[in-house]
């Protein structure tokens, strides 16, 4: 399942820091750090756990972004790709409660 | 270094950074090898935030290839490498060491504990070379080689150096203060026991000319990140450290320093 129709969930192994439109983030497990995109930055503000990465963006990237929901789709796939496979994101087949 | 036990304890408090931590030893030589080594860092009339007993074992008790070791247990820090053991209460503000009759392993067990302390405390030891200048703390941090000691040998008459390798750097209300440090590089000097508002931090390198350019924050914070030093397993104080790091650059100007080196770069500082 594309991760677009699933949840997504913060690690509790992250600190993370907004600065400006970007974010930068450290892995707790062994200090790695990451920064990320204005794009980027907007999906790791918007997970909940409750939202659905494909609602996020089409109502956040989309909106503040100028790219095609197919575009977003297809970068958002391998953004949220990057950061599970570092840890930092979790994925889940429903929402949080 | 003969050690020759006189049965009763002596205490010699070490003050870094303003924290006085006391160390309690038996042995009268261990007494003053610690008062030489930490000259002006001695305080006699201080009272100690900390206190460690210190028992020296002989070489050869631990294995000497252990890398250094730190965590959390039952509510004590432990720390281990192949010179030394401790455990440190910060509740009962005790400890124990035991190490060989050197003072590397008791300057090793130091810094590790200051490096805990200001992790709390919204500070931390950085690889950098320090030094002040019309009142104002100047920081030279990078990687091996970057230069960090050559700016200290550089230093005219008039800059007073904190220490050319080890880095204090401590939250006082809205301020970053840098102290001196007794902990001492190549130079071989520990550094002036003073301490003043910082008013930059430089990341160095060597290059044709000299050159200041501001960094960008993302950057300044990843770059900070890697000269902390940082000893403890533990995510909980990882996160404090990387969240001291941003509050640091948000409020510390950060520049990258490319530099010839001769004595003209410092034209360029203060």
């Amino acid at each position: 399942m594309p991760f677009t129709d699933m949840w997504l969930v913060k690690s509790t192994n992250i600190a993370s820091r907004v600065l400006g439109d970007e974010t930068i983030i450290m892995s707790t497990l062994d200090s790695t750090l990451f920064t990320l995109s204005p794009t980027g930055s907007a999906i790791w503000e918007a997970v909940d756990g409750k939202t659905p990465l494909s609602r996020i963006i089409e109502e956040k990237v989309c909106k503040e972004f100028d790219v095609t929901v197919e575009q977003a789709r297809v970068d958002a796939e391998e953004f949220v790709n990057k950061l599970v496979k570092h840890g930092l994101l979790l994925v889940c087949d429903q929402p949080l409660p | 270094m003969q050690l020759s036990s006189s049965g009763k304890s002596q205490e010699v408090v070490i003050e870094v950074g303003g924290i006085p931590v006391a160390l309690r030893t038996t042995e009268s030589a261990f007494v003053d090898l610690l008062q030489n080594r930490y000259g002006e860092y001695v305080k006699l009339a201080a009272t100690p935030e900390f206190a460690f007993e210190v028992e020296l074992v002989p070489a050869g008790i631990f294995n000497p290839d252990d890398d250094a070791k730190v965590w959390l247990q039952d509510g004590e820090w432990r720390m281990e490498r192949g010179d030394f053991q401790a455990k440190w209460s910060p509740e009962h503000r005790i400890g124990q060491i035991r190490q060989v009759a050197n003072p590397f392993s008791i300057d090793s067990v130091l810094r590790i504990i200051h490096t805990l302390l200001l992790a709390r405390r919204g500070g931390f030891l950085l690889h950098a070379s320090s030094a002040v200048r019309n009142g104002k703390a100047y920081l030279f941090s990078g990687v091996s080689e970057a230069g960090k000691t050559t700016m200290a040998r550089l230093a005219p008459p008039d800059v007073a150096l904190l220490t050319d390798e080890v880095s204090y750097v401590r939250r006082v209300g809205g301020e970053y203060i840098a102290y001196g440090t007794p902990f001492a590089g190549e130079f071989g000097e520990p550094g002036k026991n003073i301490s003043a508002p910082i008013a930059a931090l430089y990341l160095l390198d060597k290059a044709a000319a000299n050159r200041i350019e501001p960094v960008e924050t993302a950057d300044a914070i990843r770059r900070l990140m890697r000269n902390i030093l940082f000893f403890a397993d533990d995510a909980e104080l990882v996160r404090e450290v990387f969240e001291s790091a941003c509050a640091f650059v948000a409020t510390v100007p950060v520049y990258q320093l490319s530099f010839f080196p001769d004595q003209r770069v410092w034209e360029l500082i203060g």
